[in-house]
């Protein structure tokens, strides 16, 4: 009886125990990733106003606005999706529905795998060399947006694969089953049924997309031009970039307060990019009947 | 009859389907081929060994030195840094958050998590410079806060949130079933989580942890602005280090274009390529392994 007792103590404080130090790591890094934030966000916040988004930069980029940077990422961001959304999401498709052979399946799945684990870096030598020089479209928008899209390929297709998986297997039964064809299963009950992950998958890789710099460093990316870009072939100013840049290119002393306020910028678009895909999940999750 | 051919005939997006989902492959080769032809002719020069193994990477001396020996070394000093708290924290905060936390709680900081790991390298880069640097440098007396810890703890901060977030996700698919039966059995939820969720989350969480390594690894941003650049053999992870990806970024602008250097950058971008598709093709080996 008091053996079991103490076995039932020991067990309990293992558990608690346990419990506690999973607690302590997720608190150290809501803690770390905590000041990260706050600390740029209140050095930042400082040379952040209307006119910082709406104006070029000034005397060297000492003064003035960031806008042609902030444009710059957005068409980048544009392109790249253009790009691989279409491509990411009917891959996922075939990968979860029409796939026949397990070994091609296997093969796909290792490809897919092996481009995600490709260094950033890597993709913006590919661009350099591909689309830059072997395809003649020069360091531009296009070089940069194709490259950056290549980069998020395998993200959209793994968050459109997990979300085609969540569908159930009865709704598609249920469909098939009432004779509609593969394509009508596939197109009015699986990618309805889950186009909020699909969506969720594609909002964040477009948040990926703007903060990326390595790719778009040789393709693209230039430190300061006075025009807009007016087609595909111009070069651009883009947000991350332009952080990089500052620091490391001129001497004045209010460069740094430019790049705390970008890095602001930046990471602005990117937390309201990501807060819109996560308030669609939720908002799908909470109207899922299943 | 009818049903059948219906069943049977695919219009043309279907039959586009299998094509275009070879196009990940097609890139995957595509950059290898790419790498391998412009980096070609670097090896050719320098001689493959000599090229890996060699202890300097003097690409603008006279005579220039292509030795990567020094870059390879950095770029492993910091993934593996990086790695060696990522991937425990990462686990745990994803378990916490799965299995501990109330509904409430969770539905906060999954998106929290997901918010951070979305936070642009250049920007982990820019903190790593005007914060970690300065407490780097005073606290450890080192000359220099920009070094391989500097570039480690960044990169082991931007790993977290992308290993805790994938394996949430395959701990959050483990089924209520299993759930069910190892509480039936008179296990508590500690035990539950231990012998049974992990377990079976087994082949997500390998998924995670590998994706926080190539993350790592393949890095450029950070360690370009943390780790500080110097040419040398790294002693420790206390010293300024120029990893591989660094050393492409910071140098495809000064070299000119079909020179020894720019083809040695591109060769340098195969190695990386060839130790992630590597370090991939044993996951999925060790990954199959475990699922049998």
């Amino acid at each position: 009886m008091e053996i079991t007792g103490n076995k039932k103590g020991k067990r309990e404080f293992q558990q608690s125990l346990g419990f506690v130090a999973l607690q302590m790591c997720l608190l150290a890094v809501i803690i770390s990733l905590g000041v990260l934030l706050v600390f740029i966000f209140v050095k930042g916040i400082g040379v952040i106003n209307p006119d910082f988004f709406i104006k070029f930069p000034e005397d060297g980029m000492s003064s003035g606005g960031i806008f042609p940077a902030i444009l710059g990422t957005l068409l980048l961001s544009l392109v790249a999706v253009f790009f691989a959304v279409p491509m990411g999401v009917l891959t996922a498709v075939w990968l979860v529905e029409y796939s026949t052979s397990y070994k091609m399946v296997r093969i796909l799945r290792i490809g897919i795998n092996s481009l995600a684990g490709v260094p950033s870096i890597v993709f913006g030598l590919f661009g350099l060399a591909f689309f830059v020089k072997f395809m003649g479209f020069g360091p531009s928008l296009l070089s940069g947006g194709l490259s950056l899209g290549v980069l998020i390929l395998p993200t959209v297709i793994r968050t459109s694969e997990e979300a085609l998986l969540t569908v159930p297997v009865s709704f598609k039964e249920a469909s098939l089953g009432l004779g509609a064809t593969r394509w009508e299963t596939v197109y009015r009950i699986i990618l309805p049924n889950s186009i909020s992950g699909i969506l969720t998958g594609i909002i964040l890789s477009v948040g990926r997309a703007a903060g990326e710099t390595a790719p778009i460093l040789m393709t693209g990316a230039t430190f300061f031009t006075m025009r807009l870009p007016n087609s595909l072939f111009s070069e651009v100013m883009a947000l991350p970039y332009h952080i990089y840049a500052l620091m490391t290119e001129g001497t004045h002393p209010n460069q740094l307060a430019i790049a705390y306020g970008t890095a602001v910028v930046l990471m602005m678009l990117v937390l309201v990019i990501n807060s819109i895909a996560i308030y669609i999940r939720i908002m799908a999750r909470r109207a899922r009947q299943w | 009859m009818g049903i059948k051919d219906k069943g049977m005939r695919k219009n043309f997006i279907e039959r586009m389907l299998g094509p275009i989902a070879s196009m990940s492959l097609v890139f995957l080769l595509g950059i290898a081929l790419t790498l391998i032809i412009t980096g070609m002719p670097a090896f050719r020069e320098v001689g493959v060994l000599k090229f890996i193994f060699g202890n300097e990477w003097r690409p603008t001396f006279d005579p220039p030195y292509f030795g990567i020996w020094p870059l390879i070394v950095a770029s492993f000093i910091v993934t593996f840094g990086a790695i060696l708290f990522a991937v425990p924290i990462g686990v745990a905060s994803a378990i916490y958050t799965a299995e501990i936390a109330s509904p409430g709680v969770r539905e906060t900081i999954k998106p929290v998590m997901e918010l951070l790991a979305s936070i642009p390298s250049v920007v982990f880069g820019f903190f790593g410079i005007v914060f970690i640097s300065p407490i780097l440098q005073k606290v450890l007396g080192l000359p220099t806060g920009l070094n391989g810890l500097n570039a480690a703890i960044i990169l082991g901060l931007m790993a977290v949130p992308t290993v805790a977030s994938i394996t949430e996700d395959a701990i959050s698919a483990v089924s209520k079933d299993l759930r069910n039966a190892s509480y039936a059995l008179g296990a508590n939820k500690w035990e539950t989580i231990v012998k049974t969720v992990v377990p079976a989350a087994k082949s997500g969480i390998f998924t995670a942890v590998i994706l926080g390594v190539s993350r790592a690894m393949g890095e450029t941003m950070t360690v370009l602005m943390a780790a500080g650049g110097a040419r040398g053999v790294p002693s420790s992870i206390f010293v300024p280090m120029r990893p591989m990806t660094a050393t492409i970024a910071g140098e495809m602008g000064e070299a000119v274009i079909g020179s020894t250097h720019y083809h040695a950058l591109f060769a340098i971008g195969f190695v990386l390529f060839a130790i992630n598709v590597i370090f991939n093709l044993a996951a999925e080996y060790v990954k199959k392994g475990g699922n049998k």
